[in-house]
């Protein structure tokens, strides 16, 4: 490190009475692990600021060509901290790292060079990762709290199916919703409670799954619309211009695949650069491990969904990167590298011919992943529309939704055309 | 028009079809399946009033119940808020192409800001342009402006025209960097033009189909293709289409409303015409809540004060028709303007001109020549001239100028001549926004804008003339808007969208035009300048150019910083001012200047040509004038402008020396061997041919590497570009890979490597993601690769035992298992180690030998520092060339990032490319006769990290920061001006 930016370390002091302020991303999820991470005695709190102007904030304190998800994280940080909610001698930022070989590694280093310009050096930015990129003496990760943030990813990921599948059809508007945020509160109390049997997780799972049944419902059909993406923007409302909501208004069933396939996706790479290039062999074996009781998680989850209701599961991760065969080689691993492909293959698997690809503007795993695999995806899949929307501060949501509804538009006069020819 | 519609027949109702775009309304009216109305306007932003208009038009028609249906992106909100079915206009030209023309496989529509293509045979798909591309109709428009023609003159030129220039089809932006030189170097107008419809005709193939085949019957809608002949041609010509099969039909400027009419008639919902002008009246009257700005000026008192305070700015005039003794001339030769200054011994202006030159740059001057001739009599005596700008070539040889000066320091010294104290200039022009931070009375930093982000004057300007206002009167309404809309602040095809939506949400032109000016000042100062607050620009600022001349953009800068900056009273004429400063201060004797009687005799004539000097082949103009002299333009080198080879030719140039060494790689081809394998010259392959080479012809193989980089070789591939906003680099690729087949080879070779070298002492030694992993895409996209092999395995290139098992098995699976032994492998790495080795030793040698060279005979040294592939002679376009003739020694990254130790960042440092550049950064800060250049692709998202790295290194130590960012565009005049102003700085900085 130089020293034009100074690198505040978070220490075990600060943990006591710092208040940590985490991006959103992923309403429900992060929401369950905000609520774990303080009962493991931290101060963290989710940040829920929009609006027009954390995007002036990004651009004044953010490389303008930087990805939109970086100049939206760091617009919404500023915007806290001069919103004057905070004791800014209290208060510690917590960002997300990969450490893989795209530009979303160097968040945190844009961060930190955004907080001295602002005048806020003095803040300490905490780096979440699994793989030990920066030292921190005051946020340690134990297993413990591992694995409740994974049971936390993995109710998310439920909730968010749930609620996706139902919302388009439930004859009481706002219900599911309701019914996502009554439990997203259930289990955050849950996992804040103190020690969980997996056998209390796998009632849970069973009680959340009823009450949705319980939704009602017609049976009109809708349109499909899956989701995938970059990260950020594939999830975030303040990412991609409130993009499900988009689509819920335009009549459609919003599919998106969850969060636990990107967590997979990384600890498998490690897996994959071991067989590939013959790295990391103990760290391997190691993944090996973690991916496997990570799946056996998932595919219990499955099994529950498909035994005590008529929702479709998520697919199970072992077979999700197998889709990619013939299409993209699993070492491809930057940003979202093959899961993106994945995740459409998956789509289509499931029956979902419509697709939007959503990718900050100059994203470059996304020109090989996302727009580079379109044409194989298209040719071999009869009837699939995918269509690639890009966001950055400038983009428009006309232009945005213009684009979608062409896809929407196809999708109706093509189930029509179905309709009349049965 | 006559046309029949399969629709239903007998039907008590009449169905209409309305189409809102950026620029046009189009509605058709049916009865009885007969078009009974139609009717095709501009709507200049009035989209409700106009709609209403049109509608009130056909209440005489409209006497049954109407079907209606609205489509068309500007259309959208109009149609939510009255409550009328809406139909998306790609969908809206299906449905019209499927009921009248149903045997047609292709459509290509351009309409005023979109471009699309449908496919309708073998898997039907449909395509909009995406955000970064604006090449149609409202670019041609926005270019026939930039010629001063009229769309109708453009289209005759075209058809006269005998070449073509390459013009960057990216983005109307790009195109224009490459257009405004052309027009200024005297290329002719009806080759411009014509080279303008090539563009947008690439753009729409490369863009839009994506490795699709446009064949079968193709049928041509929107209004720039039925408008412009020329236009038609240039697509025909490219897609080799038959007569039969390329259709134009007589609806093409209708397609879209008869699309929506034809959705309409499937609807069930019936409207009354008045009611219908009722809900639409109600809807044009009403404005929707939309996040706006603060106005200007509160009042008209706060507009009179800001008034007073800046007609105080200084600026001292003297008569020509009194004053004797001498006069200095001074000449801006802009990119859209040119301005003309004489000032007398006192600095008094005795004569000012400021107009567009009209294409034409040379006539002006020759008229103004004339004129202060005349003014002068015997009185006055021209003792120096000078000329800066983008036509400073031009003019100086045309008529003999004392002295040319580099823009940014014909700025400086006329700012500094206000206000000695001046620590910040902003000058805002037709094409560049130029900003200079001054430290202890030198320049200590200059920010020029990209060519991605020219939000600047002529920009407004022609956004005015397609409104429909002159620029004074456009700039004068947004004064007194009372919203002015937030457009971002972005590239211009980006606020060309936003306007989109503020205009579908019923914003005035008094606040798009004040919304255009407060756009334009925060693409200034957030995008240009990078500048958080507004402390961080200076205390005494001076803001020139022409555009600052507009009240609504100095009151937005005014209001952005939150203080009150100087505009001189000659800010549109500063950099004549400068200029006749500097040659005022050369004290000459007398003045070379052309005479009174030379310019009576004065001719020029200008014609094109293409250079044979090297590779570039550089598309030339040739000027002759009268005098029999010659300047040609559109060089790269001094190869092609006629004149003696240069002095600067023993000056060493690492990119001249590592293309020699790729020379003789690729030169030396075995003759015969196991397979043919070959190489795509390009991305990684830049620094590795050497590496694989040797590898592979150990093992028996003949390698067959596609050479360098060229704009044919790139247009060869570009039909299978995936993504259009990847680097040139990465798109190049196509193009080798299809040299490679024309090659003839067995197989192509581009490996996926995650990880590069590992040069240690750094975080990681990744590779970027598109140089990792592009081989996946061009597989999947690139359908001629499917009929040879195409070997892109995952390797390790740090590890020589585990690269040996990984590339034998490759071998192995596409050779047969027999081809070579494991033995085989491990000796034939280790030569690729050693020859790689040698390679990179061979760089860096010549590397400290071109330092100590300098050193020794007292040159500057340029680190000119991008990744490898940038020495392309088609990517660099001869930025090494230029920086040579300007006198310095050149050196590339590779061959001096070892120099140092190293070097301490505030990033990541995980990409082995990158990690040179910050060292030798570091270098650069080490030694006084040091400096460097960034190279950065367009679109590379790793460069917005790295830029902001490099400069703060930089600018720790002292140094200049300059960056050049290189794309399609091969015009080198921007390019030219950075390196020029960081001589001129580093020259004032002594």
């Amino acid at each position: 490190m130089s020293q034009r930016v100074k690198r505040v370390v978070f220490t075990k002091e600060m943990k006591e009475e710092y208040t940590i302020l985490v991006p959103t991303m992923l309403p429900m999820h992060f929401e369950i692990i905000s609520r774990v991470l303080n009962r493991y005695g931290y101060k963290t709190e989710i940040l829920k600021n929009t609006g027009d102007h954390i995007k002036q904030l990004g651009l004044q304190y953010v490389h303008n060509d930087t990805c939109y998800p970086a100049l939206i994280v760091i617009g919404q940080f500023l915007d806290a901290l001069k919103s004057g909610k905070y004791d800014l001698h209290k208060v510690a930022l917590m960002i997300t790292q990969t450490g893989g070989g795209c530009r979303a590694s160097n968040y945190l280093s844009l961060l930190r060079k955004a907080l001295a310009k602002a005048g806020y050096d003095y803040i300490p930015v905490i780096s979440l990762n699994f793989v030990g990129i920066e030292d921190c003496p005051g946020f340690k990760l134990t297993l413990p709290l591992i694995q409740k943030m994974l049971y936390a990813v993995i109710f998310g990921d439920l909730l968010m199916l749930l609620r996706n599948q139902c919302r388009s059809y439930e004859v009481n508007a706002g219900e599911s919703q309701a019914k996502a945020e009554y439990w997203t509160e259930r289990i955050a109390d849950m996992l804040s409670a103190g020690w969980v049997s997996y056998s209390k997780v796998k009632r849970k799972y069973v009680e959340i799954i009823r009450d949705f049944e319980s939704v009602e419902r017609t049976d009109k059909p809708k349109i499909k619309v899956g989701i995938v993406g970059e990260i950020f923007v594939k999830f975030s409302p303040l990412g991609n211009n409130d993009l499900e909501n988009f689509l819920v208004s335009e009549n459609a069933e919003v599919v998106m695949p969850g969060l636990l396939d990107f967590l997979l996706y990384c600890v498998y790479n490690t897996i994959v650069d071991s067989r590939l290039y013959g790295i990391h062999k103990v760290k391997a074996w190691g993944a090996y491990i973690i991916d496997k009781y990570i799946v056996g998680k998932q595919k219990k989850l499955i099994s529950i969904i498909r035994k005590s209701s008529s929702f479709r599961p998520m697919t199970p991760f072992d077979h999700t990167r197998t889709l990619t065969k013939g299409y993209i080689g699993l070492g491809a691993k930057m940003g979202e590298g093959w899961l993106l492909t994945a995740e459409m293959l998956e789509l289509v698997e499931q029956g979902v011919n419509n697709i939007v690809c959503a990718q900050p503007f100059g994203c470059l795993p996304n020109h090989i992943m996302g727009k580079g695999m379109m044409k194989p995806i298209k040719e071999r899949h009869e009837g699939v529309s995918i269509v690639a929307i890009d966001y950055d501060p400038g983009a428009t949501r006309i232009n945005q939704e213009n684009r979608i509804k062409l896809m929407l538009a196809n999708a109706k006069a093509a189930s029509l055309d179905l309709a009349n020819t049965l | 028009m006559n046309i029949s519609f399969p629709l239903r027949n007998n039907v008590d109702y009449i169905i209409m079809g309305v189409d809102i775009g950026s620029t046009t309304a189009k509605i058709v009216v049916l009865k009885d399946n007969k078009i009974v109305y139609e009717t095709y306007e501009r709507h200049f932003s009035q989209v409700r009033q106009k709609t209403l208009e049109i509608l009130e038009r056909t209440r005489e028609i409209a006497d049954r119940p109407i079907k209606l249906a609205i489509s068309g992106s500007a259309g959208l909100g109009l149609a939510k808020e009255c409550g009328i079915p809406f139909v998306q206009e790609v969908f809206a030209t299906a449905e019209t192409v499927k009921t009248l023309e149903s045997d047609t496989s292709v459509v290509i529509e351009l309409g005023g800001e979109d471009a699309k293509v449908i496919f309708f045979k073998g898997g039907a798909d449909e395509r909009m342009n995406g955000s970064c591309a604006g090449g149609t109709g409202a670019f041609i428009d926005q270019m026939a402006t930039l010629m001063d023609l009229t769309a109708d003159e453009m289209d005759e030129l075209s058809l006269m025209a005998n070449k073509i220039y390459p013009v960057a089809s990216r983005c109307g932006v790009f195109a224009k960097s490459d257009i405004q030189p052309l027009l200024n170097q005297g290329a002719s107008k009806a080759d411009i033009a014509a080279s303008i419809y090539a563009a947008v005709v690439n753009q729409t193939i490369a863009g839009l189909a994506h490795g699709r085949k446009i064949e079968g019957k193709v049928m041509f809608l929107g209004g720039p293709l039925s408008f412009c002949k020329g236009l038609r041609a240039a697509f025909v010509k490219a897609l080799k289409l038959s007569e039969e099969d390329a259709v134009f039909p007589e609806y093409a400027k209708l397609a879209v409303s008869l699309g929506a009419a034809i959705y309409a008639d499937k609807q069930d919902n019936y409207f009354d015409i008045d009611k219908l002008i009722n809900i639409v009246r109600d809807a044009a009257n009403v404005r929707s809540v939309r996040v706006s700005l603060p106005p200007l000026f509160e009042d008209e008192r706060a507009y009179n004060d800001f008034v007073d305070r800046h007609s105080k700015a200084y600026a001292k005039f003297g008569d020509i028709g009194t004053y004797e003794g001498d006069a200095y001339l001074g000449v801006d030769c802009g990119s859209t303007t040119t301005k003309l200054v004489l000032i007398s011994n006192d600095n008094e202006i005795l004569y000012e001109y400021y107009d567009s030159n009209k294409g034409n740059p040379v006539e002006i001057v020759k008229c103004q020549l004339e004129k202060v001739y005349s003014l002068c009599s015997d009185r006055i005596t021209i003792k120096g001239s000078a000329v800066t700008g983008y036509g400073e070539e031009l003019i100086k040889h045309a008529f003999n100028f004392d002295s040319g000066i580099v823009e940014t320091m014909a700025h400086y010294n006329a700012a500094s001549y206000f206000d000695p104290d001046v620590d910040f200039i902003l000058d805002i022009g037709g094409q560049d926004i130029k900003c200079f931070k001054i430290k202890n009375h030198a320049i200590d930093s200059i920010m020029l804008n990209e060519a991605c982000s020219s939000g600047c004057g002529s920009f407004i300007e022609t956004f005015a003339k397609s409104m429909g206002y002159e620029i004074a009167e456009f700039a004068e309404k947004g004064i007194y808007a009372k919203a002015p809309v937030d457009l971002g602040s972005r590239c211009t095809v980006f606020m060309n969208s936003s306007v989109k939506e503020a205009q579908k949400d019923g914003a005035g032109v008094e606040d798009i035009s004040a919304g255009l000016s407060i756009s334009i000042v925060k693409n200034a100062i957030y995008k240009v300048i990078r500048a958080s607050s507004a402390s961080e620009l200076g205390q005494n600022i001076v803001v020139q150019g022409g555009t600052f001349c507009n009240n609504a953009v100095l009151r937005a800068f005014e209001m952005e910083l939150g203080h009150n900056v100087t505009r001189p009273k000659i800010a549109e004429l500063m950099g004549a001012f400068g200029a006749a400063l500097h040659v005022k201060s050369m004290g000459l004797e007398k003045s070379s200047i052309i005479s009174k009687s030379e310019l009576a005799s004065f001719t020029h004539s200008a014609k094109a040509a293409t250079c044979k000097g090297c590779t570039n082949n550089c598309r030339l103009t040739i000027n002759t004038f009268g005098n029999g002299s010659r300047y040609v333009s559109g060089n790269k080198c001094e190869k092609g402008s006629g004149e003696k080879v240069s002095l600067f030719k023993d000056l060493p140039n690492l990119h001249e020396f590592k293309r020699a060494m790729f020379e003789k790689l690729i030169a030396n081809e075995k003759k015969e061997g196991k397979a043919r394998i070959g190489i795509p010259l390009g991305l990684g392959m830049y620094e590795l041919a050497p590496f694989w080479k040797t590898i592979f012809e150990k093992l028996g193989f003949v390698v067959v590497i596609s050479g360098f980089g060229s704009r044919k070789l790139y247009s060869k591939g570009q039909y299978s570009i995936p993504s259009d906003t990847a680097c040139y680099p990465a798109k190049m690729m196509h193009g080798h890979i299809e040299t490679l087949l024309e090659k003839g080879v067995d197989a192509i070779f581009y490996p996926c490597l995650t990880y590069n070298f590992d040069e240690k002492n750094t975080d990681n030694h990744y590779n970027c993601p598109v140089v990792a992993y592009y081989s996946e895409l061009l597989y999947s996209n690139s359908d001629c690769v499917k009929n040879i092999k195409f070997l892109y395995p995952y390797l390790n290139i740090n590890d020589p035992k585990e690269l040996a098992n990984e590339l034998l098995e490759t071998v192995s699976e596409n050779f047969g298992k027999g081809c070579c032994t494991l033995r085989e492998m491990r000796a034939a790495i280790d030569a690729g180690y050693e020859s790689y080795g040698n390679w990179m030793s061979a760089i860096r040698a010549e590397g400290v030998r071109a330092v100590e060279y300098a050193r020794a005979n007292g040159k500057k040294i340029m680190i000119l520092a991008g990744r490898p592939y940038h020495i392309d002679p088609e990517i660099g376009h001869g930025i090494d060339k230029l920086a040579s003739q300007l006198g310095f020694a050149v050196v590339s990254e590779d061959s001096v990032a070892m120099l140092t130790e190293p070097c301490s960042v505030d990033v990541l440092n995980q990409w082995t490319y990158h990690s040179r550049l910050y060292n030798c950064s570091k270098y650069a800060c080490e030694h006084d006769d040091t400096q460097l250049v960034q190279l950065v692709s367009f679109g590379c998202g790793l460069d917005a990290i790295t830029t902001d790295e490099t400069r703060a290194i930089l600018e720790e130590g002292g140094k200049l920061y300059t960056q050049i960012k290189i794309d399609e565009i091969t015009n080198l005049g921007a390019v030219k001006i950075r390196l020029r102003s960081l001589l001129g700085a580093i020259e004032k900085k002594r």
